[in-house]
């Protein structure tokens, strides 16, 4: 036990010589969440919308004014003819082109009908679709107010919503959780996998190998400290996500720590596991970087969520560790749920986080080749 | 240039002689792609709605038809119990809960405002505001009709309605392949290049073989020069590999000249690989490069548009994005393959990440010491 913690303080002062890693390690988690708090998002705001009115009369200037002064488009461009729309879409000079047909006042009151044609960039499939459905949103208003004056005395069917758990849309409810996940996910599987291959890499392993510390020791007091460094990280992501972002911790915070724990020794498990199949830092690297940075994004919900997947990629997802945490930290956090909601993804990520380290002690050789 | 030749051949033998990195720099972009590009849809397949029906009125059970009817509402459970609804929505097992009072047919049959109460699990906002937008339609189709029924029955004049008509141009069905693959390509060939280059320089100092290369007579320029062309290259071996992927398996358009495109990721390279070779030169561990590539990275990515849209951005973003490669090497990307720009539409685009290339290399070349 004495020979252990030795080796453990060994491994802190490793780290707290090197001022710069550390300065990084805090410095990151910090700076990132407040950047992505703010930037990641994808409400539609301020969308430049182009307009070609064949028509010009009151009714296109009231329902053009209508939809500029929603908040959500700003007229960018006034078009003359058909074969603008191309060049200015094609320039990605707006998102939408809102066409008046001709005689568009005039058709409206005699015939009781007129066209609106909506053109979207579907190069962005997401605004496209926003776009569309926002104007048309506000078109149906405008038609009700027309109808409205004609149809006086009718009352119609009015919804009230809740939103519940977000009350105010915001979009940090689905990105901060995200990004936590995201950033630890990443920093604790580079910060094993680099230490452990980096021994390696300058031949110090053998030292440790022919010491008589056991090889679970070992392991064990290299990630001590990051353990210890990452949940510090975890604490100091929640108070600034609290304090800046206003992201409230309804459940228990015992949960969350614990739950975070769990987190961080599967994402250090994880780094273990590929320090044992990288021969040098540059391929932990690169495994750990450029091979889970992607599909930790893309694939745990993160930013695009899981249900909306074609079929068979539910089992992809089932494989991405991340997602689980996802879904923890949401409920316990926003939704104030207890331990009976959350027991199963916690399961998923104990089995995980046993696999491996399972893996790690199968593959990890004693002798050097 | 004899000089520049042989090194960048030096860079080659050492890259591909770690089997599996040489392996890895190919596999890893086109496992990704063949993954990662058909996962992502924002679209919303359907809504799980939980009905509560306290009216039981053919009102209200016309209300609940023209849901049903929609492709969007999919109704997963009835039930009276409020509790159990709620219940439902906390569990995710629905998205929305609506709610009739009892009253709701007699209210609207006698021209009264009828009250509908909804409920929606709004942790994602974006699929909470769409539902609640689509569950809007639904209700404003149904007061159409009652509108007119009455109108009818007092006169014979039609309602004045304006008819909106969507065409999506470019990508009429909006296959989200099509959007994610060029957003795709552009960040593995960022982080590998990026990742590759700097680990690369960052490694020799660490192991001091630099030493061997700065008392040499090789200029500065043309130690920096080697340690770009060999990733250049690499990189666009994948770009052409990732483009030959889109083609084959997933059938995405190529309205665009294949030269601008890659006339645009090569510039990009420039200046990722600068940008990678200027950090390189303040680290002196392959572990400090990596946090501080890790933290560019992620910015770049993140901030580029390639996920959300840029105009949802706060204007500080915007602005910090002309600086950001990434975003350019976005645009020109989706623009070229999907819109078939032309040289002259993504021009902009093209002459700020020369400036940036520019500005990135000058920065790594002058940092670069060769004394220690």
């Amino acid at each position: 036990m004495k020979r252990f913690l030795g080796f453990v303080k060994k491994e802190f002062l490793h780290i707290f010589r090197d001022v710069r890693t550390l300065i990084i390690l805090f410095g990151i988690p910090v700076v990132q969440i407040l950047l992505f708090g703010f930037v990641v998002s994808t409400d539609l705001k301020n969308a430049p919308v182009a307009f070609l009115d064949l028509s010009k009369d009151e009714m296109t200037q009231k329902v053009s004014d209508k939809i500029c002064s929603s908040g959500f488009f700003r007229r960018s461009e006034t078009l003359l003819n058909y074969n603008d729309i191309d060049k200015v879409l094609r320039k990605n000079k707006t998102k939408a082109v809102i066409i008046f047909e001709k005689d568009f006042g005039r058709k409206l009151i005699s015939e009781g009908k007129a066209a609106i044609s909506i053109i979207t960039d579907g190069s962005e499939p997401n605004m496209a679709t926003l776009i569309t459905n926002y104007i048309t949103a506000i078109v149906n208003d405008f038609n009700s107010e027309l109808a409205g004056s004609q149809a006086a005395g009718t009352f119609l069917v009015q919804p009230e919503v809740r939103m519940f758990y977000n009350p105010s849309l915001k979009g940090h409810f689905m990105f901060v959780p995200g990004v936590i996940t995201l950033i630890m996910i990443l920093i604790c599987a580079l910060m094993t996998s680099v230490t452990i291959t980096r021994e390696k890499e300058f031949g110090t392993m053998e030292v440790l190998l022919v010491s008589p510390l056991k090889p679970v020791q070992i392991i064990l007091g290299k990630v001590m400290p990051y353990f210890l460094l990452s949940f510090i990280n975890v604490i100091m992501i929640l108070l600034l996500s609290w304090f800046v972002f206003g992201l409230p911790i309804k459940g228990s915070i015992v949960l969350l720590l614990a739950e975070s724990m769990l987190y961080i020794l599967m994402s250090l498990s994880l780094g273990i596991l590929i320090s044992t199949v990288s021969k040098n830092m540059q391929q932990a690297l690169f495994i750990s970087f450029v091979g889970l940075m992607l599909p930790t994004i893309l694939l745990s919900g993160f930013i695009f969520p899981i249900e909306n997947m074609p079929t068979g990629y539910d089992w992809v997802a089932a494989l991405m560790p991340p997602r689980y945490f996802i879904i923890i930290i949401k409920n316990i956090m926003i939704k104030g749920t207890g331990f009976p909601y959350v027991w199963k993804e916690t399961l998923i990520l104990i089995i995980f986080t046993l696999v491996f380290i399972g893996l790690s002690i199968r593959k990890f050789k004693i002798r050097l080749q | 240039m004899r000089t520049i030749f042989y090194l960048i051949r030096k860079e080659f033998i050492q890259i591909f002689r770690d089997k599996f990195i040489g392996r890895a720099i190919f596999g890893i972009p086109i496992v990704q792609m063949l993954l990662l590009v058909p996962a992502v849809t924002f679209e919303i397949k359907n809504v799980d709605l939980c009905v509560i029906d306290r009216d039981m009125t053919t009102e209200s059970r016309d209300l609940i038809n023209q849901l049903e009817g929609s492709t969007f509402f999919k109704i997963r459970f009835s039930t009276f119990n409020e509790e159990e609804a709620n219940n439902l929505l906390y569990r995710d097992k629905c998205d929305l809960v609506m709610q009739i009072p009892s009253g709701f047919g007699k209210e609207t049959g006698k021209g009264n405002p009828g009250r509908l109460l909804v409920s929606a699990n709004a942790i994602n906002a974006v699929n909470a505001q769409l539902s609640w937008v689509y569950l809007n339609g639904v209700i404003r189709n149904y007061n159409m009709n009652i509108i007119a029924e009455n109108i009818s029955l007092q006169s014979f004049t039609p309602v004045p309605q304006i008819q909106v008509t969507n065409r999506y141009w470019y990508n009429e069905l909006l296959n989200y392949k099509h959007y994610m693959l060029p957003g795709v390509l552009g960040i593995l060939i960022l982080a590998i290049g990026f990742i590759l280059a700097g680990l690369n320089l960052v490694k020799e100092k660490e192991s001091g073989t630099i030493e061997q290369i700065n008392v040499t007579p090789i200029k500065k320029y043309q130690f920096i020069i080697a340690k770009m062309v060999p990733f250049l290259i690499i990189g666009l071996i994948d770009l052409a590999i990732g483009l030959t992927i889109g083609k084959l398996a997933f059938n995405i358009p190529f309205e665009g000249s294949i030269a601008i495109l890659f006339l645009g990721s090569a510039i990009f390279l420039v200046a990722v690989l600068g940008l990678a070779l200027f950090i390189s030169t303040f680290s002196s561990t392959q572990q400090q490069f990596m946090f501080t590539a890790f933290f560019f990275i992620i910015i770049f990515v993140l901030m580029s548009g390639i996920f959300t849209p840029l105009e949802s951005m706060p204007v500080w973003a915007q602005k910090f994005d002309l600086i950001n490669p990434a975003a350019y090497v976005m645009r020109i990307n989706r623009m070229v393959m999907l819109k078939g720009s032309t040289f002259q539409d993504v021009s902009r685009e093209l002459y700020s990440l020369i400036v940036i290339a520019i500005v990135f290399t000058a920065l790594a070349v002058n940092r670069y010491r060769k004394t220690v």
